[in-house]
């Protein structure tokens, strides 16, 4: 009750710093995924209608990439991006970018996964149509990717979950620093090692009402863009 | 390679809040350990440092061990750890360019009121450890090659106590940071070793309280070091000395005696 209590105040009193650390947090996870989309869209798509050897072995490893452990990502891209790795040169490390850099790699394995599954449906039922328009099978991805988009907003909707709950790569490549790469779950992680678990439930439930505004935007969109394309 | 690199660049282009846009205002980054930062010392002191210097100071609060490797692979400018022997070696090895004393404070022994072990009142910490281990009472240890951790270790070396032996009985390795091992030591009612500082800020506390403090053996020293850029050239070699200048100096010690928690002072300043 208490942390509930919390959280309505610092929503209430528009913080400056909890704001910062909240646009922070859509800023890197929403750009994250804008990113594992355009490469994970194609990419699942082209799995989906594509047909050469290997593509079982692929499709499998794909399926496993969606359990990518958040530390070990965040570990890899520590080891690239430090000055003792091979793109220490670019000074990455404890940027924002960084952290976008590590939420693409877990989330474009999703992304990728979902899109293949929704587009593969979605060929079963067209394939043979496709082909009498005189589409070969790469060229039909476009309108599979635009004739399934409703279904692909879950695709990106997991990605974005995926991508605004992680803690373990953000806080390993980002580096928890206040005002430059603190984010909701690494402010969590900091307060509950202070002890300050109410402020830091209060956080968590300011973090799951994020989530739940931006699945409430996409859905509210979705509604109207689907009565607007049958009308 | 050339692709991710590229990648990279245009990412941070797009993006456009990396290196490029922070240039304009200097800053260092400091890898330092998490009782500096939970204690609330850096938050207090920080700004007062930037406001004379307009260099801003980024904190990367991690375990000493863990703050050592991240400033050996050159990824910080300056280091503020505790773990003298630790920092010597890093000096000696080449990969740093003088270590100062900075502040001290001490560690202290925590437990819960009903103190299984009858620890309560000790100022001899290798006495109270072993009669922790006679009792076989829950112990929590940090586990994670911190400057806490290897002050621990040197006390259970000191009583002759081989407590990893123990390790999954009542010797507890939580592997993680000071908050997450004292949280878990009050839910378990395990005893803890803690710097006091980050003792005192704690605010989850339960029914546990001091029971050991006082030994000569429980002094805890942070030093400082500025990375050397012989060895990293991208380490911001004027900036850090800076700040290390500052922190040694009468400034920085004046602004570290002066942070207070619940009226108790958490660092005590003693640069030469």
């Amino acid at each position: 009750m208490s942390a509930l209590s919390v959280s309505l105040r610092l929503i209430l009193s528009g913080d400056p710093d909890l704001w910062e650390i909240i646009l922070l947090s859509l800023r890197v996870s929403l750009f994250a995924v804008l990113i594992a989309a355009l490469i994970g869209m194609p990419l699942g798509a082209a799995l989906a209608v594509g047909r050469f050897p290997g593509r079982q072995v692929l499709l499998v490893l794909l399926n496993a990439l969606m359990g990518l452990p958040p530390v070990v990502v965040g570990l890899v891209v520590y080891l690239m991006l430090s000055n003792a790795g091979p793109l220490g040169v670019l000074q990455l490390l404890y940027t924002p970018t960084a952290m976008i850099i590590a939420q693409v790699l877990l989330v474009t394995p999703i992304i990728a996964a979902l899109t293949r599954q929704a587009v593969e449906t979605l060929n079963e039922e067209y394939a043979d149509q496709l082909r009498s328009l005189g589409l070969s099978r790469l060229g039909s991805v476009p309108t599979l990717l635009w004739d399934g988009r409703f279904a692909l907003m879950t695709a990106l909707l997991a990605g974005f979950g995926r991508a605004i709950a992680e803690v373990g790569a953000v806080i390993i490549v980002g580096g928890n620093i206040n005002h430059v790469t603190r984010v909701m779950t690494t402010t969590i992680a900091l307060e509950t090692s202070k002890g300050n678990l109410s402020l830091a439930l209060a956080l968590g439930l300011i973090l799951i009402l994020i989530a739940l505004s931006v699945n409430a935007a996409v859905a509210l969109l979705g509604t109207t863009a689907q009565r607007t394309a049958y009308v | 390679m050339r692709f991710l690199r590229s990648l990279a660049i245009a990412l941070a282009a797009m993006v456009g809040l990396t290196g490029a846009a922070a240039a304009e205002a200097p800053f260092i980054i400091v890898q330092s350990t998490t009782s500096t930062q939970n204690s609330g010392l850096l938050d207090a002191i920080l700004p007062q440092f930037t406001e004379k210097t307009g260099i801003e100071v980024r904190v990367v609060a991690v375990g000493t061990g863990q703050a050592i490797k991240n400033a050996r692979n050159g990824d910080g400018d300056v280091l503020l750890v505790h773990a003298k022997p630790s920092e010597e070696a890093f000096v000696t090895e080449g990969y740093g360019v003088e270590r100062f004393d900075v502040m001290y404070n001490d560690f202290v022994v925590v437990g819960p009121a009903s103190d299984p072990a009858g620890v309560a009142g000790m100022t001899d910490a290798v006495a109270a450890l072993r009669r922790i281990a006679e009792t076989e009472a829950p112990f929590a240890s940090r586990g994670d090659d911190s400057g806490t951790h290897k002050a621990e270790l040197r006390l259970w070396d000191a009583a002759g106590i081989d407590a990893a032996a123990a390790s999954g009985g009542w010797y507890r390795e939580t592997g993680s940071g000071m908050g997450a091992t004292l949280n878990l030591g009050a839910a378990m009612g395990a005893y803890v070793l803690s710097d006091r500082a980050t003792w005192i800020s704690f605010g989850n506390k339960g029914d546990h309280r001091v029971l050991v403090d006082g030994d000569t053996r429980l002094f805890n020293q942070y030093g400082v070091i500025l990375v050397n850029p012989e060895k990293h050239p991208n380490v911001k070699a004027a900036e850090g000395q800076t700040f290390v200048d500052w922190l040694i100096g009468t400034e920085g010690q004046a602004a570290i005696a002066a942070y207070k928690v619940d009226d108790q002072q958490l660092f005590f300043p003693n640069a030469d």
